[in-house]
C-alpha cells in the first residue's frame, strides 16, 4: 500500500503512450492523451495524500482536525477543467485535417504535403 | 521504419521511462506519509487569514490567485482559438439558416419525445445548481470551475429537447463573447484594482466578513468565483456551439 | 482502526478499477465506443478521487471528464463521419 498508487501511475502512463504510437486513428491518439493526462491527476492526489486525514472543508468539523493537504487539490482542480479546452481545440486541427486531406489516419496524413 | 520497427523502440523506450519513473517514486515518502510544510501551514492560517472554510478555493483564488489567472486565460485563449482554426474553407458553402427543408434532407433519426420532455424538464435545476456551486466557492466543495461547466450543461439541454435555432437563439455569439471578456476580464481588474490601492496584485482588499463560511464572507474570492464561474460557461457554450454549427456546413463538391 | 482498513480496502479496489479502465480505453478502437468506455472512465476516476478525500477534484472530473468531454467528442466524430446518401426530394 505504500507504494501501490505510484506504480499504477506508471502502469497508466505507459498503456497510454503504448495506445499513442500504435493508433491509426487521429481520434484515438487525442483519447489516449486524455488518459495520459489522468495520471498527472491522481499521481498530484495519491502525493498529498495523509493517512487518516479528512478532506479539508471546515465548515461543520473542527478546524484543527487531520486534513490532507489542499494545494494539490487546488492545482488538480483547474487542470481537469482546462484540459477539456485544450482537447477542444486539438479536436478543431483534427477537424481541419480531415477537411483538407480527407483522412484521420497519422500514417497517411504524415505522406502528404501542403 | 516498419510497425514492427516502431513498437519493439517503443517498448525498448517505455522500459527505460517506467524504470526511471520507479527509480523517483522509491525516493518518495510513502503513499500516507505527506510531509510537506507548505499544506500544513496553509491549513493553520487560512480560516483566520481569509475566513474561508473552503480552504481549497481559498488557494486556488487567494494564495495561488495568480496560477488561477493564468489557467483561465489558457481557457479563454482555447475557446478563442478554436473559432479561429475552424474557419471556413474556401469552397464550403454554409446553408444559411437550417430550414426545415435541409432538416429533412438531413437523414437523422427524429430525437424520442422521451428525451425531449426529460432535458427540458432538467434545464431549470441544472442552470440553478450550477449558479448555486459557483457562488459558493468559500464554503462548500465547489466553485466557479464546476459551477461553469454545469452552467454550460444547462444550455446544451437546451439543444437536446428541442433543435439547433432555440439554441443559436437563447446564446448568440456576441452575447458570449461578451460574457467570457467579462469574466475573464472582470478577475484581472480585480487584481489591478487591489494594484491601484497600493497593495499587492489579487489582494484580499474586500471586507471579510464575520461568519467564516457565509455567502458574504472572504472578501475577494466569492467575487472571483461568481466571475470564474461565468467566464468558464462562457467559454464552454461557445465550443459546443462552435461545433455544433460544424455539424451543419456542406461542402460544395461532398459525394 | 477499522476505518484505515475499510479506506485502504476502498483505496485499492478504486485504483485497480482505475487501471483496468485505463486499459480498456486504449485498447477500444471503434470511435463512439471509444466515447462511451471514456465516460465511463472519468467515473471511476472520480470515485477514485472521492477515495482520496479530494471531493472538489472528484465534482470537476466528474462534470468535465464525464460529460462535457464526451460531448464534445461527439461532435467532433459527427463532424468527420462519412454523409449518409442525402434523400433526393
Amino acid at each position: 500500500m505504500q507504494v501501490f498508487p505510484f506504480l499504477v501511475v506508471a502502469w497508466i502512463v505507459a498503456v497510454g503512450l503504448y495506445g499513442l504510437i500504435t493508433s491509426r486513428d487521429l481520434i484515438h491518439q487525442i483519447v489516449c492523451l486524455i488518459v495520459v493526462q489522468s495520471s498527472t491527476y491522481v499521481l498530484l492526489l495519491a502525493v498529498g495524500y495523509v493517512t487518516g486525514g479528512v478532506a479539508p472543508y471546515f465548515f461543520d468539523i473542527s478546524p484543527h482536525a487531520k486534513a490532507v493537504d489542499p494545494v494539490v487539490q487546488a492545482l488538480a482542480l483547474t487542470d481537469v477543467v482546462v484540459e477539456a479546452a485544450v482537447t477542444a481545440l486539438l479536436l478543431s486541427f483534427a477537424i481541419q485535417a480531415h477537411k483538407r486531406f480527407g483522412t484521420l489516419d497519422p500514417h497517411a496524413l504524415a505522406e502528404l504535403k501542403g | 521504419m516498419t510497425p514492427r520497427q516502431r513498437r519493439w523502440l517503443f517498448a525498448i523506450a517505455a522500459a527505460g521511462l517506467v524504470a526511471c519513473y520507479l527509480w523517483a517514486f522509491s525516493g518518495l515518502p510513502g503513499f500516507g506519509n505527506y510531509p510537506g510544510p507548505y499544506g500544513q501551514a496553509i491549513l493553520n492560517h487560512a480560516i483566520a487569514q481569509t475566513n474561508a472554510t473552503g480552504v481549497v478555493s481559498a488557494i486556488n483564488f487567494e494564495y495561488r490567485g495568480f496560477d488561477t489567472v493564468g489557467e483561465e486565460f489558457i481557457l479563454f485563449t482555447a475557446a478563442a482559438g478554436m473559432s479561429v482554426v475552424l474557419r471556413r474553407l474556401r469552397g464550403e458553402r454554409q446553408g444559411g439558416t437550417p430550414s426545415a427543408e435541409d432538416a429533412a434532407n438531413r437523414q437523422v433519426p427524429a430525437t424520442s419525445s422521451a428525451v425531449r420532455v426529460v432535458s427540458l424538464l432538467l434545464v431549470g435545476p441544472t442552470a440553478v445548481i450550477g449558479w448555486w456551486l459557483a457562488t459558493h466557492a468559500q464554503a462548500n466543495p465547489s466553485g466557479g470551475f464546476q459551477g461553469g461547466v454545469i452552467l454550460a450543461t444547462a444550455f446544451f439541454l437546451v439543444y437536446l429537447s428541442g433543435e439547433f435555432i432555440v439554441f443559436r437563439r437563447l446564446s448568440p455569439v456576441a452575447l458570449l463573447d461578451a460574457a467570457e471578456a467579462v469574466g475573464a476580464g472582470g478577475f484581472a481588474a480585480v487584481g489591478v484594482t487591489a494594484l491601484a490601492m497600493s497593495l499587492p496584485y489579487l489582494y484580499n482588499y474586500l471586507p471579510l466578513g464575520t461568519i467564516p463560511g457565509a455567502v458574504s464572507s472572504s472578501g475577494t474570492i466569492a467575487l472571483i468565483s461568481f466571475l470564474v464561474g461565468i467566464e468558464v460557461a462562457a467559454a464552454f457554450v461557445l465550443i459546443i456551439g462552435e461545433l455544433l454549427e460544424q455539424t451543419l456546413l456542406r461542402r460544395e463538391e461532398s459525394s | 482502526m477499522t476505518p484505515n482498513v475499510v479506506m485502504d480496502v476502498l483505496q485499492v479496489t478504486a485504483l485497480v478499477l482505475v487501471a483496468a479502465g485505463a486499459t480498456l480505453v486504449v485498447r477500444t478502437r471503434d470511435r463512439v465506443r471509444l466515447v462511451l468506455v471514456l465516460s465511463a472512465y472519468g467515473m471511476l476516476l472520480a470515485i477514485l478521487f472521492f477515495a482520496f478525500q479530494a471531493p472538489d477534484v472528484a465534482l470537476s472530473e466528474l462534470t468535465v471528464g464525464a460529460i462535457a468531454l464526451p460531448l464534445i467528442l461527439l461532435l467532433a466524430i459527427a463532424k468527420v463521419r462519412k454523409p449518409a446518401k442525402m434523400r433526393k426530394q
